[in-house]
């Protein structure tokens, strides 16, 4: 059992560190100043989140690893985050649309967790995550609706987005030997109990926004057993590359 | 003897500022959950983060340090995360302060959730008080702030998000 949580805590800290890392590249570069903040202060808690995740990770593993460890010093592959998080950036309306897609993803995860996990700890965390992904989900989808419902050109190009980011989603859903045992030992529900609620929520963020919603059945997946785009590889070698070279540096 | 170490790091405790509201202490913020003595005879302060990315954590950390070393070295900070920090645990005078230097105290209780279905409360202007001010950010200078703007007096504000 010990194994396969921790693992799978991997994969919730790896969700947060990875879309954290992404999302300070807007750090500067927002479309405007309050949009800059916003984004810069979403990607803080989520570096936050992952801290405690990563830290109590690394505990569940029990190989001494730390936080800094499992951030610094594990390769693309060794990464648990799906595959939507570590997507470059694009536009702000690719940004914000798979803001949106996983917000309301990780609401009803952290929720789950808050109140139904045996891990304590992870309750805890999960507790205090879930009101600040409340706060990030009410920002991202009202953000959709806007572009969506908004010009005809920002309405083709939130669509453009949502086609383009709809094929990695059914990822998220996704049940494996780890999420099964994790469930059976009352760690987590299955992936696959939020996806009705989850669709529903998103249909009518995307119907308020007039928005399409795509019917694609392709899946992109492999990011839970570290088979990444090539896009992971260069994030991380930017976000390691000093503790790499100055293994414990600190300022 | 027990009693006076606890109550003698409490006394320091409560003077150790937030260093982003430099007006309040960590005290009147609630992110002290308590002191006690472990087994040991160590002292451990619980220490609870507000937003679980608040850079200031860290920095408030060292403070504690620096304010405790000279009359109690034998000490311990343990991060606490449950129950989860709520500005419910911030005091009526610590909504004052923030009031009076020019920062809008969170409104009501976290428990009606009107932040978080787009409903915002009324926020009265820190400056001439009228309730005709509109949001102009859900995020502000740091985590815990959102942006505001006066619409009698045009005063821009922060807005400490009830949360």
């Amino acid at each position: 059992m010990a194994d396969q949580e921790h693992e799978w805590i991997l994969r919730l800290g790896d969700d947060a560190l990875v879309l954290a890392q992404r999302l300070s590249e807007w750090c500067s570069h927002g479309p405007a100043l309050e949009e800059d903040i916003a984004l810069s202060n979403i990607a803080l808690d989520l570096l936050g989140q992952a801290r405690a995740l990563l830290t109590l990770a690394g505990q569940r593993e029990g190989l001494g690893r730390d936080e800094d460890a499992l951030a610094y010093f594990r390769t693309d592959r060794e990464f648990r985050n799906a595959l939507l998080v570590e997507l470059p950036n694009g536009d702000f309306g690719d940004t914000i649309v798979r803001q949106m897609l996983f917000d309301q993803f990780a609401v009803l995860r952290y929720e789950a967790l808050a109140s139904q996990t045996v891990d304590l700890e992870l309750a805890a965390i999960a507790a205090k995550a879930l009101k600040e992904v409340r706060y990030h989900a009410a920002h991202s989808a009202q953000w959709v609706v806007r572009l969506g419902d908004g010009t005809e050109e920002s309405h083709r190009r939130v669509q453009e987005s949502l086609n383009m980011l709809w094929p990695y989603t059914a990822e998220l859903f996704e049940d494996d030997a780890v999420s099964k045992a994790c469930n059976e030992a009352g760690v987590l529900p299955l992936n696959a109990s939020f996806t009705a609620r989850w669709t529903e929520q998103v249909r009518a963020i995307l119907e308020e926004a007039t928005l399409t919603c795509p019917e694609s059945t392709a899946l992109l997946t492999g990011g839970r057993s570290g088979r990444h785009t090539e896009h992971l590889s260069y994030m991380l070698a930017e976000m390691q590359v000093l503790q790499r070279t100055y293994p414990g540096a600190e300022w | 003897m027990v009693s006076d170490r606890i109550a003698q790091v409490e006394r320091i405790l409560d003077g150790v500022m937030d260093p982003e509201l430099p007006f309040l202490t960590i005290t009147e913020l609630g992110m002290i959950q308590g002191c006690d003595l472990d087994e040991d005879g160590t002292v451990v302060i619980r220490l609870t983060p507000t937003y679980s990315g608040c850079p200031a954590t860290d920095a408030i950390q060292d403070d504690i340090k620096s304010a405790l070393q000279p009359v109690e070295p034998r000490f311990r900070i343990d991060i606490v995360h449950a129950p989860a920090w709520t500005t419910d645990w911030i005091s009526a005078e610590a909504r004052e302060k923030m009031r009076l230097n020019g920062i809008a105290p969170p409104e009501g209780t976290s428990a009606d959730k009107a932040f978080l279905l787009g409903k915002s409360h009324t926020v009265p202007c820190p400056r001439c008080a009228s309730e005709d001010t509109r949001l102009v950010s859900p995020f502000g200078s740091t985590a815990c702030k959102a942006h505001y703007q006066c619409n009698a007096c045009a005063e821009p504000f922060d807005h400490f998000k009830c949360f």
